[in-house]
């Protein structure tokens, strides 16, 4: 720092070029659209995962390294997290196709925001300075507060976009608070000179743990962990439901891993001033997302307390604060986004007459009027409940086999029992599609929902026959943070 | 390779899934639908249970260890494999639930009319699930298959039972899943001090003493549901009676038995402290469960309500007999849940042969069925025997055994679960009086038809069966005599160290 000089050789910029592509594809599609008569919306979604595909297969073949002066780190945990977002992004992107058509939404500009924010998402994941951090969360989340209220007819989704924004803002400023405190109280911006200047817990000021408490905050927000998951509900069911698809998977993904991150890399020595911190967001989020889905009667409302529920059990691993925790983390957030997604796909389906529905209670005798569908939402509910062989059972398993090798044994018990609240709501779904009398069946589902559906479907009954690549990818990743 | 010459264990395992995958496939109207998924899942659950007839002629009962042994990477670099084989202990269990899922399949040949094909699919699931519990050698494995349970008979009580069924199946449902993600815990934290899930490695592992005290009220808070045990049984009677008839069956004949094997297979050998430190607050349970539910089965109206409370009392015994920890207990309690798994699912049947007629299970409208049913009546009285202890029946041997292993460990305790025997006796003659006996009144009654060749078919096997374990016990306790003495050596050793250690701690 200091030198007015910029070494241009050091700069490693190489390193950022999945971030360059999808910036330069993302500006040129916006371009095509202005210029191109007619309607763009279809070719500029197939540009736009193509785009997604081309960044994906440069982020698995690119190579490691550190460049921006410190701030852009491409390693085995960024390249994960990235390659996670990116299938998020493109399966949420293929999601609206159909509804987008269906609902008059058919603007290209839909399919490029979702690219702009997969953009700041790949940042997010990268970033080991504390600048680049909020740059990557605000282009993500300036991104989708746009997308939130897109359907911009409709009350529900302009409300949802009001309120995202709103405490979206509150949220930033939070974080840009417990930002300069932490700079203000260490002298650095840059992850690496944080770890070493923070490896004492007794030599650290006060101010500088508030300053993390205020981060953690900030973040939270964006998982929409309890107390920062008021808008989830909201948002979740007044957005376009391809949003709602996209809101609960990438983004997730993206804030957690650089929350993950963020604790475990510059902040690491400080475990035992945040491990408590996370474990209480933890609980109350496992807690507050069971008990508020009971009531529920919309299913995008039930699937955003899901979400919040979800949450908590990532947290469980990060509680851990091992090696294994964020294993563990990380297995359940591949394993959580195919469940949601495939969900998400099939809540997409659920349309009759051409209108779309969204009760649980309009899915009564499912399994009489479209069996395969009927499967598909038993698999995905009797999964997120943790019944095995599912995968969401392997996501349970890894987390709280963590928080048991770290003798967070409150922790565990408590989230097992939680976990037992859940499949209540859970079997209640399947209880609507089985066990009651058919309604009138949904319209034909449209091809490019039943192979987001079917991609879901086939990751979440079969993981537990191929779980070691998964496992041994997140393996490798969480190394990289206890390096 | 194992003693069969190729991966037996697996395939017996995983070939209903195989009749899944040609079920859905089918195509047509409901009725072509509807035929073929019933036929197709009989000669599935035929095939599959003509190949586990291997495991019996080839199994080796001198050899107290695992036979069968198949193993594959799974998780290597976590301790988690695949691996399978069986031993004395399991390996009839096995061959119980081949046997039991065609007759749930025939049972259900005319009674289950709506949506074939999903009933008939969630039978082989659940075949594959029960197959897989008694085969697993891997922990994680086995909790898999344990917990998998719970999917296909959700769906069965659920969607075909009787009037209540949605209460009852959330209600078992959830039951069953509270105690069982505690076993989830205990597993992990035998897997982080082990560093295996390996169950002939957790076998010879020795869990620290006070470790072991967690670790059984963990394992016992999902076993004991599963069992059931008294106070935990609430949810047997509401499920069964709920369920259709053949969902009662497999749920008595087999799922009542996974409980009672993960207390022989896990609580029992891997925690020797802790078994003995709590076997006496289990057989208070188990006494409890046994004079309780015997009484509370007297009183019953309901047929199947009152096979079900009888369940929860036999359930007892079985209890009793594997906390005695020594060879009589333990023979008697696998002899009591072999005989138990194909009476009290005869008995089930038994109460469905009338249902599926006169469509009420209330003890009332029934009487006098011997006039026009007599060889029901006689099918019936041979399960009723068979229920309530009768030498010469499979019922009484296992029975015996647990009381004179009970004996060993206290007068009392023998008195108490003996008087099992007396209690079922009154409830079940009771039953049978009010039912097969006595003036035939009622007008539906007069023409009542007696069983058809199917159900003759569905019976033969049970009533051989039944009265060949009264004859020749000898025939089944050779399977596990072997292992079941190798467990109580096991035992014994563990608790002699045990003294050792502590004596030595005395003596310093």
């Amino acid at each position: 720092m200091g030198a007015a000089v910029i070494d241009w050789t050091s700069m490693h910029w190489t390193l950022a070029l999945p971030e360059i592509v999808l910036a330069a594809c993302g500006m040129a599609i916006l371009l095509a659209g202005v210029i191109v008569r007619g309607n763009f919306f279809r070719m500029a979604t197939m540009l736009v995962v193509g785009a997604l595909v081309v960044a994906g297969i440069m982020v698995v073949t690119g190579g490691q390294g550190v460049g921006f002066a410190g701030m852009f780190t491409v390693d085995a945990y960024s390249g994960f997290a990235k390659l996670l977002a990116l299938i998020c992004v493109g399966l949420a992107v293929i999601t609206s196709l159909d509804y987008n058509e269906h609902e008059g939404l058919q603007r290209f500009e839909f399919p490029v925001l979702m690219l702009f924010s997969a953009l700041g998402m790949l940042l997010m994941a990268s970033a080991t300075n504390l600048m680049l951090l909020y740059m990557g969360l605000e282009l993500m989340a300036l991104s989708t507060y746009i997308l939130a209220a897109f359907a911009r007819d409709d009350l529900r989704s302009s409300e949802a976009g009001l309120k995202y924004f709103v405490l979206g803002a509150l949220a930033s400023g939070l974080l840009l608070y417990g930002l300069s405190l932490v700079y203000g109280f260490s002298g650095s911006m840059d992850y690496n000179q944080l770890a070493k200047a923070l490896t004492d817990p007794a030599h650290v000021s006060p101010g500088l743990i508030v300053g993390v408490v205020f981060l953690v905050a900030g973040l939270s927000f964006k998982i929409s962990a309890v107390p920062f998951h008021m808008w989830t509900p909201d948002v979740y069911e007044g957005a376009p439901t391809p949003i709602t698809t996209f809101l609960g998977s990438a983004p997730k993904v993206a804030a957690l891993v650089l929350l993950m991150r963020l604790l475990a890399t510059p902040f690491g020595h400080l475990l035992i001033e945040w491990q408590q911190l996370i474990i209480l967001i933890s609980i109350a989020s496992m807690l507050l997302g069971t008990l508020g889905a009971i009531g529920q009667r919309n299913f995008k409302r039930m699937m955003a307390y899901s979400t919040i529920g979800h949450v908590g059990y990532m947290l469980i691993g990060l509680a851990a604060g091992t090696q294994d925790g964020i294993r563990g983390a990380l297995i359940y957030l591949v394993i959580y986004v195919f469940m949601y997604i495939g969900t998400f796909a099939l809540i997409t389906a659920m349309r009759r007459r051409g209108r779309a529905v969204e009760s649980i209670a309009d899915l009564g005798g499912l399994g009489r009027t479209d069996p395969l569908m009927a499967m598909g939402f038993a698999i995905f509910m009797f999964s997120m409940a943790g019944i095995p062989p599912l995968s969401g059972f392997w996501g349970k398993y890894f987390v709280f086999a963590a928080a048991v090798n770290a003798n967070l044994w409150t922790l565990a018990i408590l989230g097992v029992l939680i976990s037992v609240m859940g499949a209540f709501y859970y079997i209640r779904v399947i209880k609507v599609i089985y066990f009651e009398e058919a309604r009138p069946a949904f319209d034909p589902r449209p091809a490019s929902l039943s192979f987001v559906a079917a991609i879901g479907g086939l990751v979440t009954t079969f993981f537990f026959v191929f779980p070691a690549p998964i496992v041994a990818a997140a393996e490798a990743a969480a190394k990289v943070l206890f390096r | 390779m194992n003693a069969a010459g190729f991966p037996l264990l697996s395939l017996i395992t995983f070939l209903p899934m195989v009749g899944v995958l040609v079920m859905m496939m089918i195509r047509g109207d409901d009725a072509v639908i509807a035929a073929n998924a019933r036929w197709t899942a009989l000669w599935t659950s035929l095939i599959t249970f003509a190949l586990s007839l291997v495991l019996w002629s080839h199994f080796n009962p001198a050899d107290p260890g695992f036979q069968f042994v198949e193993q594959a990477d799974w998780l290597p670099a976590w301790g988690i494999t695949y691996k399978m084989g069986v031993d004395g202990i399991s390996v009839l269990f096995v061959l119980l639930s081949t046997l039991l899922t065609p007759i749930c399949i025939l049972a259900s040949w005319e009674s289950i009319q709506s949506r074939v094909r999903e009933y008939m699919i969630a039978f082989l699931v659940l075949e594959t699930m029960l197959i897989g519990v008694f085969s697993s050698l891997d922990f994680v494995m086995f909790y898999m298959f344990f917990e998998g349970v719970l999917i296909p008979m959700y769906l069965i009580i659920g969607g075909w039972g009787g009037p209540r069924r949605v209460y009852a199946a959330v209600k078992f449902f959830l039951f069953t899943l509270c105690g069982s993600v505690l076993m989830l815990l205990a597993m992990l934290a035998m897997w982080h001090t082990a560093g295996t899930t390996d169950i002939p490695a957790l076998l010879a592992y020795h869990f620290p003493a006070a470790m072991q005290t967690w670790l059984f009220l963990a394992l016992f808070a999902s076993f004991a549901v599963k069992v059931p045990m008294w106070p935990v049984h609430t949810w047997l009677p509401d499920a069964h009676v709920e369920a259709p008839t053949a969902g009662s069956v497999i749920l008595a004949g087999v799922l009542l038995k996974l409980g009672a094997y993960g207390f022989l297979r896990f609580s029992v050998p891997m925690l020797p402290l802790a078994s003995a430190y709590f076997a006496p607050f289990i057989f208070t349970l188990s006494v409890v469960a046994i004079i309780y539910t015997s009484l509370v089965a007297l009183a019953q109206t309901d047929m199947k309500k009152l096979v079900a409370y009888s369940s929860v009392a036999h359930m007892g015994v079985v209890t009793i007999g594997i906390f005695t920890i020594n060879a009589q207990g333990l023979s008697g309690a696998l002899m009591q849940m072999l005989s138990h798994g194909i009476v009290s699912a005869a008995l089930f049947l038994c109460v469905g042969v009338v249902y599926e007629r006169i469509h009420s299970r209330e003890i009332a409208r029934y009487g006098g069925l011997a006039e026009r049913m007599p060889a029901y009546a006689f099918v019936f009285m041979v399960f009723t025997m068979a229920g309530l202890g009768l030498p010469g029946t499979s019922g009484f041997v296992g029975e015996i055994l647990v009381i004179v292993g009970a004996m060993k460990i206290s007068f009392w305790l023998s008195l108490l679960g003996g008087t099992g025997m007396i209690l079922s006796a009154i409830y079940l003659l009771y039953l049978y009086r009010r039912v097969v006996f006595g003036a035939l009144t009622k007008d539906d009654l007069k023409s009542i038809l007696d069983l058809n060749a199917r159900e003759i078919a569905i019976f033969a096997p049970l009533v051989i069966l039944t009265i060949w374990m009264g004859i020749f016990p000898a025939h089944f306790t050779s399977f596990w005599d072997a292992s079941v003495g190798a467990m109580v050596s096991h035992h014994q050793t563990a608790m002699l160290l045990d003294h050792a250690v502590k004596l030595a701690g005395v003596m310093k």
